[in-house]
C-alpha cells in the first residue's frame, strides 16, 4: 500500500508540474484528491490494514495529500499570475490618444502682474489698500499738494463727473485717505492697486482705462536711501536679479525730491538698442520722498515723520517683461491674447 | 524746449562733449532729453560759389547757365531757381556731393547742355520746409558778401547743429531759456555761465516818454509793463546766425524786428511783443481787463470776443493785444514798419492759463507765462532786444523805458542744516561739499556751522522749501552716489484683509471651472448703462452717472452691470471665428441712488460671466454640447458652495433676457445676482451663438461670509441614505418641493438633492418624475431606523398634500 501511495504521488507531482492549464490543474485535483479519487480511493482500502499498519500508513498518505496539494497550489498560483499577466497585456490601450478634456479658465495677464506684485510687497511688510474709482477732487488732487489751478493738473486731464466728483487718474488718493485713516498715529506702510482712468484717446500706447499700482511708506526717519533700496528689491525680484537701477530726478507734485526709476535694458545688457532707444535704460516708475504738505495734510507732522512713495502701471511692466506691443490688447479680450498669457 | 547745441556753446564751455553726451547727462541730473536731432543729414562737398556770369540757357526758357567760382575750380551749373543772379554767393554742390537723402550729384547734360554741380536751396540742403523763412522759400540760398567762395557751408548754415529736445516738467521753467539750460548745464559741468550784452550803445537824446506811457489797471495780473521805444528801424531779414538758431530752435524767421523778439523770448525765457508804433494810434497803453464782449482780431485774423477774465493790452480806447497771448493784427510790424514799441511785462500765469484755456490759442509767449517768468529778467530782455534792434535792424532806441512796476523781484529764502540733509538722503555729505555743489548752482548763501541759509535765484521759483534744497543737493551729488539702504522701521507683517482674500478665492474658483479672467472697460454707452441689470441694482439706481466732457459716447457711462462689456468681448471673438468661449470679470460697478449725482457713487463688487457655443471644442469622448442653463447655474452653486455658503434660484423675468430660462439668485431672501440665457433676440443682434450669462453681487455674498462659523463639528453618528421619487405635475418647480421636503424633514434630514427628472413612457401625460437623495442625519445619536420611517412618511403626506403628488414605486 505504501508502495501504492508513494506511486500516486509521484505520478501526480509529475503531472502537476507538465501542466500549464488552469481547467487540467482541476481535473488533476479531482483525479487524486477528489471524491472519487486515486488517492480517496486508496484510503478507503485502509480498513482492511491491520492496527499497528493503519497509523503508519495513514501518516505516509496524510504527507502523500500534503504534497500534492501543496503542488497544486503553488501552479495555480503560477498559473494565476500568468494568467493575469495575459489579460493585462490584452488590455493594453494607445496612451498616444488625447486625454478627455477638461475646460481650462485663467486669469488675466494683469491681474496675474498686480497679484505678483502684492506677493511681492506683502512680503516686504506692506498691507494691500484698495479705494474708490469714483474720486473728490480733493483727494485726487488738493490733498497730493495739487491745488485748484496748479499747473501740474494739465499733466492729468480728467474725467470729471460734476465739479468736485471725478474718475480718480492714479491710486494715489488711497494714500491720502489711508493717511488720514491713521491720524498721523503710527507708521504706514502700504501698496495700492487698482484702476484709474485719464482722458486719452486710445491708441497703441494710450488707454483711458489702465491700471496702477502705488506704494507708500511713512515713518520716523524714512530715507531717500531706503526708497533707492526698496526700488532695487522690487526690481530684482520682478525683473530678475541681474537688472540694475538707476535713479533720476523728476517732478511730481506730491514728492519732494521726486525721482523716475529706469531699469537696465535686458535685451541689450545696457549696451543700446532700439527696445531702450539707444540708452541702455528702460523708464519703469516715478516716486520719490513724500512732500511735507501731502504728509500734513494726511495728519503727519513732517518735521517728525518722513516718507516715500513711489508708482508704476502693471500695463507697462507687462509690455515690458512679455513684449506686449498695443495697450489696446488688455482691454479687448481676445481669446488668443489671453491664452497666451494666463500662465504669466 | 529744443536747444540747439552751437547756441548753448555761446555761454557755456561745453568743453569736447558730444551733443548725445550732454544729453545723457542733462538726463541724468534730472531733466529728461528726449532727443538729439541733427538739423540737416550730413552732406559732403557742398560749398560757398560765387555766380560770376548767369545768362538764360540757349535751349530753354526758365533755366539759366552759370559759371560758378568753387574756389578750387571753375563749374558751369545750369540752375532752375528765380532768384539766381550774377554776383550772388551760393550753395553749391559740386559733382559728387551727397546731399541729405543720399541724393548723389553727377555731371549731367540737361537739354543739350552740359551742368557740373547743383546750386542749392535750404531744403535742399536738409532743412526742414516749415522752418525755412518765407522770402526763401521758393529758392536758392543767397549768402551774405562776407562769406568765403570754397568754403564749406556747413558752419556758416549751422547745418551740423545738434538740437536737444527737453522735457521740460512744470517745476522747471528755467529751463524754457537757453540762460536756463545754460545754468542747469554749468551746474551739471562745473562751469561759468556767459551772459549776453544788454546796455544800448548809443544814447538817444529823445527820452522814450515823450512817446508813450504806461497805466496798468489790473495790478494783480500785470505788476509790471515796461515799453521801450525803437524808432527808424530798417525791416529786413536779420543776420543769418539768428535766422540759423531760431531754425534750430523750431522757430520760422520772419523778419528781423519779429525775430530779435523771438531770439530773446528763446534767450532769456522772457515773452516780448512789438507793436508798430505809428499804428498804435495813442501815447498811452492802458492795461485792463476786457470788458464783456468786447473784440479784438488777433495777428491770426481772428476775430475774438472777450470777457473780464481776458487781460488785454490797450492804446486808451480798444485793444491791441491779447496780454501775454497773441498780439492784435492792427498793429501788427510789417515790412512798412518805422517805429517799434517794444513791450516787456509780466503777467500773472492764472489769468495767461486761463485766456489760453479759452481761445485755445498757445504760443511760445503764453506757455512761458503760464509757467511764470523771472521778475529779474523782465526789463534786461527789454534792454536786450532794444541793442540787437539797434545792432541788425539800424534802429534808434529812446532813452529809458516808460514803465508801470509793482513787481516783487525778491526771492526765497531757505534754510537747509547738513544734518538734516544727510538725515533725509542716507549720506555723510561734509559742508565742503554741499557748498561745492551751491557753488555750481549759482546760488548765494550764508553759512553758520551746519546751517545753510540759500537765496533761491528767482530764476528758479520752483524752489521755496527744505525739500527742494534737498533735491538740488541730491540731484548735484547725484542720485547714483546715495546708498542703497532698506527701512530701518520695525516690521510688521503684511497680509491680505479677507476681503481681498475672498476675491481671489472667487477668481481662482472660477478659472478652476473653465473660465477665462477679462478686464473691460467701466465706461460704456447711452444702450449698455441701461442692459442686464441686477434687479437688486436697478432699483437702487436713480441716475445715470455721467461724464461731463466724455471723449466718446462710447465711454460716457460707468456701467451698471459688467455682461455688457463682456458680451461685447465674446461678440469680438466670435467675429474672429472664437465662438465657444467662458469669459468672466470682477469689477465694480457705480451706482447713484440719488436724481443729480452730488456724491460719489456706491461701487459694488460684483462677479459676472458669460458663455457660449461649445463648453468644449474638441470633446473626445464626451458628448459634443453646447453650454446651457444647468452648466451656468453649476458654475454659481459650485462658487456658492466654494463659500459655504446657501442661495435658492427663483424663476424671474428681466429685459434681454430669455423670459422662460432666468432665475434671481436669492440669499437670505435678498437678489444677489441672476442667471439665465442671453435673449436670442440679443445674441442675434450681437452675433452670439446660445449665450448664459451670471452675475452676482460679491458684497453680499461677502458679508454672509462673515457669518459662517469657522468650524462645524464633523457627525460622529453614522447617517442613513434614502430616495425617493415623485410624479408630479410638469409644471410643478422640483426646487420646490426639494424646499419642502427640507422644510418638513428637519431637523433630521441634513441634505436634499435631486438625481434623475424624467418625462416620457410609462408616464401619463403632462406629468414628470423627479429622484430626490435624503440623506438623514442627528447630531447627537445614531438614528432608528423608525425614525427615519416617521419622517419619511411626513414628508411623502406633505409633498401629496401640497403638489398633489405621488410617490413613484
Ligand atoms: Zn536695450
Amino acid at each position: 500500500m505504501r508502495e501504492q501511495l508513494e506511486a500516486i504521488q509521484a505520478e501526480a507531482l509529475e503531472r502537476i508540474s507538465q501542466t500549464e492549464d488552469m481547467k487540467e490543474l482541476q481535473d488533476i485535483k479531482v483525479t487524486y484528491l477528489g471524491k472519487k479519487g486515486s488517492l480517496t480511493g486508496v484510503l478507503r482500502g485502509m480498513g482492511k490494514l491491520s492496527k499497528e499498519e493503519r497509523p503508519v500508513v495513514g501518516e505516509i498518505a496524510n504527507k502523500v495529500r500534503e504534497s500534492i496539494t501543496a503542488a497544486l497550489d503553488e501552479k495555480n498560483e503560477k498559473l494565476e499570475q500568468l494568467q493575469l499577466e495575459e489579460q493585462l497585456e490584452a488590455e493594453t490601450i494607445d496612451v498616444t490618444l488625447p486625454g478627455r478634456p477638461v475646460k481650462v479658465g485663467g486669469a488675466h495677464l494683469l491681474s496675474s502682474i498686480v497679484q505678483e506684485l502684492e506677493d511681492l510687497f506683502i512680503g516686504m511688510g506692506y498691507e494691500v489698500r484698495e479705494g474708490p474709482e469714483v474720486e473728490t477732487d480733493f483727494y485726487n488732487f488738493e490733498a497730493l499738494n495739487l491745488p485748484k489751478n496748479h499747473p501740474a493738473r494739465d499733466m492729468q486731464d480728467t474725467f470729471y463727473i460734476t465739479n468736485e466728483l471725478l474718475l480718480r487718474t492714479h491710486t494715489s488718493p488711497v494714500q491720502a485717505r489711508t493717511m488720514q485713516e491713521y491720524k498721523g498715529e503710527k507708521p504706514v506702510k502700504m501698496i495700492c492697486p487698482g484702476k484709474v482712468y485719464r482722458r486719452d484717446t486710445d491708441d497703441a500706447t494710450h488707454s483711458h482705462q489702465f491700471t496702477q499700482i502705488e506704494g507708500l511708506y511713512v515713518d520716523k526717519n524714512v530715507r531717500m536711501s531706503d526708497l533707492k533700496g526698496t526700488l532695487d528689491t522690487f526690481a530684482k525680484k520682478m525683473f530678475g536679479e541681474d537688472r540694475e537701477i538707476r535713479l533720476r530726478p523728476s517732478f511730481f507734485p506730491f514728492t519732494e525730491p521726486s525721482v523716475e526709476m529706469d531699469i537696465s535694458c535686458k535685451v541689450c545688457n545696457g549696451e543700446g538698442c532700439s527696445v531702450c532707444k539707444g540708452t541702455g535704460w528702460i523708464e519703469i516708475l516715478g516716486g520719490g520722498m513724500v512732500h511735507p504738505k501731502v504728509l500734513e495734510m494726511g495728519g503727519y507732522d513732517p518735521e517728525v515723520y518722513s516718507g516715500f512713495a513711489f508708482g508704476m502701471g502693471p500695463e507697462r511692466i507687462a509690455m515690458l517683461k512679455y513684449g506686449v506691443n498695443d495697450i489696446r490688447q488688455f482691454y479687448t479680450n481676445d481669446i488668443r491674447f489671453l491664452k497666451q498669457y494666463h500662465k504669466a | 524746449m529744443l536747444v540747439s547745441y552751437n547756441w548753448l556753446k555761446n555761454y557755456v564751455d561745453l568743453g569736447d562733449l558730444t551733443p548725445e553726451e550732454l544729453a545723457a547727462k542733462i538726463t541724468k541730473s534730472g531733466i529728461e532729453v528726449e532727443s538729439v536731432e541733427y538739423v540737416a543729414e550730413k552732406s559732403t562737398d557742398v560749398v560757398v560759389g560765387y555766380v560770376e556770369s548767369c545768362e538764360q540757357h540757349p535751349n530753354a526758357d526758365k533755366l539759366n547757365l552759370c559759371q560758378v567760382d568753387v574756389g578750387d575750380q571753375k563749374l558751369q551749373i545750369i540752375c532752375g531757381a528765380p532768384n539766381i543772379a550774377e554776383g550772388q554767393k551760393v550753395a553749391v554742390a559740386k559733382p559728387g556731393a551727397i546731399l541729405p537723402g543720399n541724393f548723389k550729384i553727377k555731371k549731367v547734360k540737361l537739354r543739350g547742355v552740359e551742368s557740373n554741380g547743383m546750386i542749392c536751396s535750404l531744403k535742399e540742403l536738409g532743412i526742414e520746409e516749415k522752418y525755412v523763412p518765407t522770402d526763401l522759400a521758393d529758392g536758392i540760398f543767397v549768402f551774405p558778401e562776407d562769406a568765403t567762395v570754397g568754403e564749406n557751408v556747413d558752419e556758416r548754415l549751422n547745418l551740423n547743429d545738434a538740437v536737444l529736445e527737453l522735457d521740460v516738467l512744470a517745476n522747471r521753467a528755467d529751463a524754457l531759456s537757453m540762460l536756463g539750460v545754460a545754468y542747469e548745464v554749468g551746474a551739471i559741468l562745473d562751469q561759468p555761465v556767459q551772459l549776453p550784452e544788454e546796455a544800448v550803445t548809443v544814447i538817444d537824446e529823445e527820452n522814450v516818454k515823450s512817446y508813450i506811457s504806461v497805466e496798468v489797471e489790473a495790478a494783480d495780473l500785470n505788476p509790471y509793463y515796461g515799453a521801450f521805444l525803437i524808432r527808424n528801424v530798417e525791416i529786413k531779414p536779420s543776420p543769418l546766425w539768428m535766422r540759423n538758431y531760431l531754425m534750430a530752435a523750431g522757430i520760422r524767421p520772419i523778419n528781423n524786428v519779429v525775430d530779435i523778439t523771438n531770439f530773446v523770448l528763446l534767450e532769456y525765457g522772457q515773452p516780448l511783443h512789438a507793436f508798430d508804433y505809428d499804428k498804435f494810434d495813442s501815447e498811452k497803453v492802458l492795461v485792463r481787463r476786457a470788458t464783456e464782449g468786447e473784440t479784438i482780431v488777433t495777428l491770426d485774423d481772428q476775430t475774438r470776443t472777450l470777457s473780464e477774465k481776458n487781460l488785454v493790452i490797450t492804446n486808451g480806447k480798444e485793444p491791441v493785444a491779447l496780454a501775454g497771448v497773441m498780439g492784435g493784427a492792427n498793429t501788427e510790424v510789417t515790412a512798412e514798419t518805422k517805429n517799434v514799441l517794444l513791450e516787456a511785462a509780466y503777467f500773472d500765469s492764472s489769468s495767461v492759463r486761463g485766456t489760453v484755456k479759452q481761445t485755445g490759442l498757445r504760443s511760445e509767449s503764453s506757455t512761458r507765462y503760464e509757467k511764470g517768468v523771472d521778475p529779474n529778467r523782465v526789463k534786461k530782455a527789454g534792454s536786450r532786444a532794444c541793442l540787437l534792434m539797434e545792432q541788425f535792424a539800424n534802429g534808434k532806441v529812446a532813452a529809458g523805458v516808460a514803465e508801470f512796476d509793482e513787481l516783487d523781484r525778491s526771492g526765497k529764502t531757505v534754510e537747509m542744516d547738513i544734518n538734516q540733509i544727510n538725515k533725509r538722503l542716507g549720506t555723510e555729505m561734509k559742508p565742503d561739499e554741499v557748498i561745492s555743489i551751491l557753488k555750481r548752482l549759482k546760488f548765494e548763501f550764508e553759512q553758520n556751522g551746519t546751517v545753510f541759509s540759500v537765496q533761491a535765484p528767482t530764476r528758479r521759483r520752483d524752489i521755496t522749501i527744505f525739500e527742494d534744497m534737498l533735491e538740488e543737493v541730491a540731484r548735484m551729488y547725484g542720485y547714483d552716489n546715495l546708498p542703497f539702504t532698506l527701512p530701518q522701521g520695525a516690521s510688521q507683517a503684511g497680509a491680505l484683509t479677507q476681503r481681498q482674500s475672498l476675491k481671489r478665492k472667487v477668481k481662482n474658483y472660477i478659472q478652476g471651472v473653465g473660465l477665462m479672467e477679462t478686464l473691460t472697460y467701466s465706461l460704456t454707452n447711452a444702450t449698455d448703462m441701461k442692459r442686464l441689470v441686477s434687479p437688486e441694482i436697478r432699483e437702487q439706481a436713480v441716475a445715470p452717472v455721467a461724464l461731463a466732457m466724455p471723449m466718446s459716447e462710447e465711454h460716457k457711462y460707468l456701467r451698471l452691470s459688467i455682461l455688457p462689456e463682456l458680451l461685447r468681448a465674446l461678440a469680438y471673438n466670435s467675429a474672429r471665428n472664437h465662438a465657444n468661449l467662458g469669459y468672466y470679470e470682477l469689477g465694480s460697478i457705480f451706482i447713484c441712488d440719488e436724481e443729480k449725482v452730488s456724491k460719489q457713487p456706491d461701487e459694488k463688487l460684483r462677479v459676472s460671466g458669460a458663455i457660449t457655443g461649445k463648453w468644449l471644442e474638441h470633446p473626445w469622448q464626451q458628448e459634443k454640447k453646447d453650454v446651457d442653463f444647468y452648466l451656468v447655474k453649476g458654475i454659481v452653486e459650485g462658487l456658492i458652495d466654494h463659500l459655504d455658503l446657501n442661495v435658492s434660484f427663483r424663476q424671474a423675468k428681466i429685459d434681454d433676457m430669455h423670459p422662460g430660462r432666468c432665475a434671481v439668485i436669492e440669499m437670505n431672501e435678498q437678489v444677489v445676482g441672476f442667471i439665465g440665457q442671453l435673449h436670442p433676440a440679443l445674441a442675434k443682434e450681437m452675433d452670439l451663438k446660445e449665450t448664459y450669462v451670471f452675475d452676482v453681487n460679491l458684497e453680499e455674498v461677502f458679508v454672509a461670509y462673515e457669518d459662517i462659523p469657522s468650524y462645524t463639528q464633523i457627525p460622529k453618528y453614522p447617517s442613513i441614505a434614502r430616495d425617493i421619487a415623485f410624479i408630479l405635475d410638469e409644471n410643478i418647480h422640483a426646487g420646490d418641493v426639494k424646499d419642502l421636503i427640507e422644510e418638513i424633514g428637519a431637523p433630521l434630514v441634513n441634505q436634499v438633492g435631486i438625481f434623475d427628472v424624467y418625462q416620457g413612457a410609462n408616464l401619463e401625460e403632462g406629468k414628470k418624475s423627479v429622484a430626490y437623495s435624503l440623506l438623514y442625519q442627528h447630531p447627537d445619536k445614531t438614528l432608528k431606523d423608525d425614525e427615519v420611517e416617521e419622517s419619511y412618511q411626513k414628508i411623502i403626506e406633505a409633498v401629496h398634500e401640497k403638489f398633489n403628488a405621488y410617490v413613484r414605486s
